[in-house]
């Protein structure tokens, strides 16, 4: 009895944290989106669907998969130099965004997680802090 | 049903003008007789450039950097003023006073939160060079409120025959707020005494509430402008959204319609406005669909190419070339690409010898040199 009394205590506790979780990219993706229509949707498309040879997708792109650090990277810093995405090779130019650690946090949350995107991880302050060039 | 089917009709149409991705109307030549040569190495994003009477130059970073370079080295140029760096924000355009020789003053224009709101906007400030630094600063205008929305701040600087001086400044993010009303700035080209005064006879001086700086009203985010070499007047580019760039000729208290006339549509491909002209509004000189994302602006007037003379080179951050354009009896007759593939043009300008500049962000300032 009291083993499923712990069980449930858990399921409750795990439950609720993935759903507070879940509010917190929910709104983090809200806010991130306003972000992503200022400052990166002129290039890389409403849709994350880029130009191709000129600005990388964003929409299903395995560089973001593969290279987490390396894309908040160049969102705080700016990207400059080859890269290859879906198979494509870019050699551009992106110039430094100026956005605040939170805005980042936002703009990366909804990239991760849209148009068929999907993060496991959420982005944090914290995360976004510890990334130094 | 049938309102239904033509306004599908319509929306198929309009994708069908619109959502075209290649420009057709462009050619690239087999053979071109010229060769390019790296001046000046290594730069960020290149944004203005200009020529001082030694032939060396004065180069801005947009991240805010003054570079001047001479016999092929960079120097810093310090006390620049601070520029709010967000977005498309920064260090912008650099020109000389017509009579530079004489009284040493520098143009610039920049994003600035001078100013009690959070946010920026884009300020023209005039300065003197003495020892690598820049002295005597004064602003001579600063467009307000400040606004956190990161685009839109135009632009460029030039001097007209007379001595008045044109600046752009961009919409600010707030087209249905700006560019219509000229109590506020925003999407105007002004024109200034080159003290910074307002000249009796610019065209809203007796508007009440007017910013009476203002020349012309109705532009969505200028980045490209110069003075044409034998008529004087002054000709402009800007970017349109999703289609809808625009060359124009730059006429007293005109307005030039965004966002109430546009030949571009929305970014996601909704309608932004169903009007491609209206009375009382100027057309185009010229307008692109697709965008091809507009930069600087300069006409060939020297006689170094002579197979290009007359002709107006305009660069492309999108396509990533050098367009020349052929214009004759006021209509552009034929486009080509110089330069194809050559990476994000960001301005291009004639030198005091009469050589063509071209600067590419990440990679720096070519010129063009004839080799017949």
């Amino acid at each position: 009895m009291n083993q499923i009394k712990r069980l449930a205590v858990l399921f409750i506790f795990f439950t609720g944290f993935s759903f507070i979780q879940d509010e917190e990219l929910s709104k983090s993706m809200a806010k991130g989106k306003d972000v992503y229509n200022d400052f990166c949707m002129v290039c890389h498309k409403p849709n994350g669907e880029g130009t191709e040879k000129i600005f990388p997708p964003l929409a299903k792109s395995d560089f973001l998969k593969k290279y987490r650090d390396e894309s908040i990277r160049s969102v705080k810093y700016g990207q400059k130099g080859k890269i290859k995405v879906n198979g494509i090779e870019y050699n551009g130019n992106m110039p430094l965004p100026g956005l605040s650690e939170e805005e980042i946090v936002d703009v990366m949350n909804y990239i991760l997680n849209s148009w068929g995107n999907k993060s496991d991880k959420i982005v944090t302050i914290r995360e976004v802090k510890s990334l130094i060039k | 049903m049938i309102r239904f089917f033509c306004s599908f009709l319509f929306i198929v149409i309009v994708k069908a003008c619109f959502g075209q991705k290649d420009d057709t109307t462009i050619n690239t030549p087999k053979k071109l007789n010229y060769s390019t040569e790296l001046i000046v190495p290594e730069l960020d994003i290149p944004w203005g450039m200009t020529f001082l009477p030694d032939g060396s130059m004065l180069i801005t970073e947009i991240k805010g950097k003054l570079i001047h370079f001479k016999d092929g080295i960079k120097t810093e140029i310090k006390q620049v003023p601070e520029v709010y760096a967000r977005g498309q924000g920064g260090l912008m355009d650099v020109e000389l006073h017509p009579d530079y020789k004489n009284n040493g003053w520098i143009y610039f224009t920049y994003s600035s939160s001078d100013g009690d709101e959070k946010g920026g906007n884009t300020a023209l400030m005039r300065a003197k060079i003495k020892d690598d630094a820049l002295i005597e600063k004064q602003i001579l205008y600063k467009g307000a409120p400040n606004t956190t929305k990161p685009y839109h701040f135009g632009s460029r600087i030039v001097f007209d025959n007379d001595g008045y001086v044109y600046f752009g400044i961009g919409d600010r993010g707030d087209h249905f707020v700006n560019p219509q009303d000229i109590t506020k700035d925003g999407g105007k080209i002004y024109r200034l005494k080159d003290d910074g005064t307002i000249p009796a006879d610019n065209p809203f001086v007796n508007e009440i509430g007017a910013k009476t700086a203002i020349y012309s009203y109705g532009h969505r985010n200028p980045q490209g402008m110069t003075k044409h070499p034998v008529t004087g007047q002054i000709w402009e580019n800007e970017h349109g959204p999703q289609g809808g760039d625009e060359i124009n000729i730059i006429q007293k208290g005109k307005n030039y319609g965004w966002p109430v006339i546009c030949y571009g549509i929305n970014y996601d491909n909704t309608i932004l406005t169903e009007k491609t002209e209206m009375p009382g509004m100027e057309q185009p000189f010229y307008y692109y669909v697709p965008s091809i994302a507009p930069s600087g602006m300069a006409f060939i007037h020297s006689d170094k190419y002579p197979d290009w003379k007359g002709s107006l080179l305009i660069g492309s951050l999108k396509f990533q070339y050098l367009e020349r354009l052929d214009i004759k009896d006021n209509k552009v007759t034929y486009r080509e690409k110089i330069m194809p593939d050559s990476g994000r043009v960001r301005n291009v300008k004639i030198s005091n010898d009469g050589y063509i500049y071209v600067a590419i962000e990440g990679k720096g300032i070519y010129k063009i040199l004839p080799s017949i």
